[in-house]
């Protein structure tokens, strides 16, 4: 009989979410763990760094990787886990484009830092030591792993063959990808587990959206009630979705909240934040300077709404050292 | 020379860690060090955000409890704008809450903490995890818990948007209401998710409860801390997820403090430790006098033990006679032995799902008025609710135009930090005499912590 696959999931700076879409393939992780052999799985299975050490090269079929890439740790991990496996998967937006973690890039480690561990009201010194700063507060302990100056995706620090987009990805296409490794078809390089085509395609308001849209001004979701059968874009709420990829089936827009992008770009769209800017530029009624700048304006936080998921693989989130 | 033990990287609970034990010469333990390799930054990255993104983007922090933020988050909005939500939303909002501490309990005991006390002690590493529990109880039960753990998640993902990630959250309100068509699958779900909390307890009972290595822990002083414990009460004193008054006992189970989350800064410090990214909080009232329990020091418990500690009872009848079982086998309250924090996680899976029936029995659940709209203008507001970890408290301050200027965030785990690093030194104390180390052995250093279910993510943020 031949050897059972086997595969290996782990979680850089992720939030366990992924961690939960594949726990959430129900029953469908108990044939997984039938049909291959899970050997590395730090939320379920008490393997440790030492025994993925001790596994020979390219002995793992797939690696499934979620989290972006916070840490020097982190990189060792993920050239420890290339080295052993034979296939790479970014499983999530955060390995796919850095996602939420990336939104750090538009601040040094330091500015991160001061501000958990010194500046919040509840801090009982603001002069204090931080994290990793030496010497250790006692002689024996560990040394702290150490932030990277930017958050990377992981693309940026190992070669990647495959990508599963998504914050959460959906448990079905976990299951879809897991399956066919345990199959012996690894994806072919570059796959990534989604629509080509925007999240309209996928929209149940699609219908409603008309061709040409002008707004005055942008509303914003905490002072404004919305139509929940008319698409967002011309109640003049800003929606992600016609730069986004499809493949979540529309979920928050079901639940009647508009898309925020965490599916990343389109095929089409190299940067999001640029494509996200273009689709908003065009649907800018004209007018004169002032009449612009107060559409302008009007968009709360443009940097975190363009740039929420991607903003590590932009071409303006290389971290404040590019 | 004096050896060093690794346990890297601590498994089964969310996000990283690592257990360093530093043996003296005759190969006893000198120090234990738990530590977290995990930051994030959402302190300072939130600044500059839309208010209203703080539920969907915070509770990016962790996919294992993003309801908890999403709940916090979406009452400091209230409190923010100054609006209340209607009956129905703030009826959804409780019961998208309870569904999710019901499912989230659920994945402690079958993949997480849980199998440390349901495999069989003599099982080796390999055997400690969902599929060895599995083995031990019998696929049927198996089967039973991932199936009702899916449904419940269904139903969230049908109130809220998303089995995982909520997005429903808005100041006032929700976003959408229960169809009536829902509602009658809720609540059947709602009904399915109490007859296997009913079914649950005797199991535990019967495995864990009756089982000596069990019993013998749980009375035994490596795993006992006697601290203050926190926990959010009702205006009965009963334990209370979605709201109520934040409530702190002392270790012989006086009433110490009785406050609003508001005033949170009035009772709880935050300090900062340079070999971990894990903050630690601390009773303000008392300081911080290093990893000590006892009445003198400032360290609390928070969390499922903590939460029965700090209340007064349950407001459900199941719960409460469970409640009172627990606390008569412990013959006082409150009661200190960490690992029954396994059993009192239980008590609140049938509270949560015998609330989840009483919520989906509300004639406003269905009701088409789910959001009320603001009229103040914003600039400061504290959320709270009891996270499955413990209490969760979001603190937003913003200009007029509702952008956040500080974002400050006390979360769950970080409540138990410092008594999750004293519970790691002193099981690892007592555990290892003389240079005798086993798998066996570490496991039971292992479960110091794991019996908290801490959240790292959440804890380091």
């Amino acid at each position: 009989m031949a050897a059972k696959p086997k595969i290996a999931f782990y979680w850089c700076a992720g939030c366990g979410g992924c961690e939960e879409s594949i726990i959430d393939m129900a029953e469908e992780l108990l044939s997984v763990a039938e049909q291959a052999d899970i050997v590395f799985w730090p939320v379920v299975l008490d393997a440790r760094y030492g025994d993925l050490e001790a596994l020979p090269d390219k002995e793992i079929d797939a690696a499934f990787i979620n989290g972006a890439i916070r840490l020097d740790e982190h990189v060792r991990m993920v050239r420890l886990l290339r080295r052993k496996s034979k296939c790479i998967v970014a499983h999530g937006t955060c390995a796919h484009l850095g996602g939420v973690i990336g939104l750090a890039n538009w601040h040094s480690p330091r500015q991160l830092l001061e501000c958990a561990f010194r500046q919040m009201p509840s801090m009982d010194d603001p002069s204090g030591a931080l994290p990793g700063d030496d010497p250790p507060d006692d002689e024996q302990e560990p040394p702290l792993p150490k932030l990277l100056p930017a958050v990377r995706s992981l693309a940026q620090v190992v070669p990647v063959d495959a990508f599963i987009p998504g914050c959460p990805p959906p448990p079905e296409t976990m299951a879809a990808v897991i399956t066919d490794v345990i199959h012996g078809r690894l994806p072919a390089s570059g796959t990534v587990f989604a629509l080509r085509k925007a999240l309209c395609h996928q929209c149940p308001r699609v219908d409603s959206k008309p061709d040409a849209i002008e707004i005055t001004r942008f509303k914003r979701l905490y002072n404004t009630s919305w139509d929940p059968e008319v698409c967002f874009l011309p109640q003049g709420l800003i929606c992600l979705g016609p730069v986004t990829r499809g493949g979540c089936e529309a979920r928050c827009i079901r639940a009647n909240m508009p898309c925020r992008g965490c599916f990343g770009p389109t095929e089409r769209i190299d940067d999001f934040g640029a494509g996200a800017m273009a689709l908003i530029a065009s649907m800018m009624a004209g007018g004169d300077e002032t009449a612009l700048d107060r559409l302008v304006d009007s968009i709360a936080d443009p940097a975190g709404l363009m740039y929420r998921y991607s903003l590590a693989t932009s071409v303006l989130g290389k971290g404040p050292d590019r | 020379m004096n050896r060093r033990i690794c346990i890297d990287p601590v498994t089964r609970l969310e996000g990283h860690g690592r257990i360093d034990i530093r043996l003296d010469e005759e190969g006893n333990v000198d120090r234990a060090f738990f530590q977290v390799p995990d930051f994030k930054g959402f302190e300072k990255f939130c600044e500059g955000r839309a208010a209203e993104e703080m539920p969907t983007l915070t509770q990016k922090i962790c996919g294992v409890c993003p309801t908890a933020h999403h709940i916090a988050g979406v009452k400091a909005l209230d409190d923010l704008f100054g609006v209340a939500p209607p009956p129905a939303a703030r009826t959804i909002r409780e019961l998208m809450h309870l569904a999710f501490v019901f499912e989230d309990h659920l994945l402690h005991l079958f993949y997480l903490g849980g199998p440390d006390i349901l495999v069989n002690g003599s099982a080796c590493k390999a055997g400690k995890n969902v599929f060895g529990v599995f083995e031990e109880l019998g696929a049927a039960v198996g089967r039973q818990a991932i199936a009702i753990r899916k449904k419940v998640r269904q139903l969230n993902a049908l109130i809220s948007g998303s089995a995982l990630y909520p997005v429903c959250g808005l100041p006032g309100g929700v976003a959408q209401p229960v169809a009536e068509t829902a509602r009658q699958q809720i609540a059947a779900t709602a009904n399915e998710a109490l007859a296997f909390a009913r079914r649950l307890l005797p199991l535990f009972h019967e495995a864990v409860l009756k089982n000596n290595r069990f019993r013998k822990m749980a009375r035994s002083h490596a795993f006992a801390l006697r601290t203050y414990y926190m926990g959010l009460v009702d205006e009965a004193n009963r334990v209370n997820f979605y709201d109520g008054r934040l409530r702190i006992v002392t270790p012989d189970g006086d009433t110490f403090v009785d406050f609003p989350a508001a005033a949170y800064l009035d009772h709880l410090r935050e300090k900062a430790v340079r070999g971990s990214y894990m903050k630690i909080l601390y009773l303000k009232a008392l300081g911080w006098h290093g990893y000590l329990d006892g009445p003198a020091s400032g360290m609390y418990r928070v969390g499922p033990l903590a939460r029965l500690n700090a209340a007064a009872g349950m407001a459900t009848p199941l719960a409460q006679r469970e409640y009172e079982r627990l606390f008569n086998a412990v013959g006082q309250k409150p009661a200190h032995n960490t690992l029954l924090y396994h059993w009192a996680r239980l008590i609140e899976v049938l509270y949560a799902a015998e609330r989840m029936v009483v919520l989906t029995d509300r004639p406003e659940l269905s009701d088409a008025h789910v959001r009320n709209l603001p009229t103040q203008s914003p600039a400061e507001g504290v959320g709270v609710c009891e996270a499955p970890r413990g209490t969760l408290i979001h603190h937003y301050r913003t200009d007029t135009r509702a952008i956040v200027k500080q974002l400050n965030l006390l979360v769950a785990t970080q409540n138990n930090a410092a008594a999750i690093c004293l519970s790691v030194e002193k099981a690892a104390r007592a555990l290892i005499k003389n240079g005798a180390v086993t798998d066996r052995i570490l496991n039971q250093v292992e479960m110091a912590y794991r019996a908290y279910d801490p959240c790292l993510a959440c804890a380091t943020h």
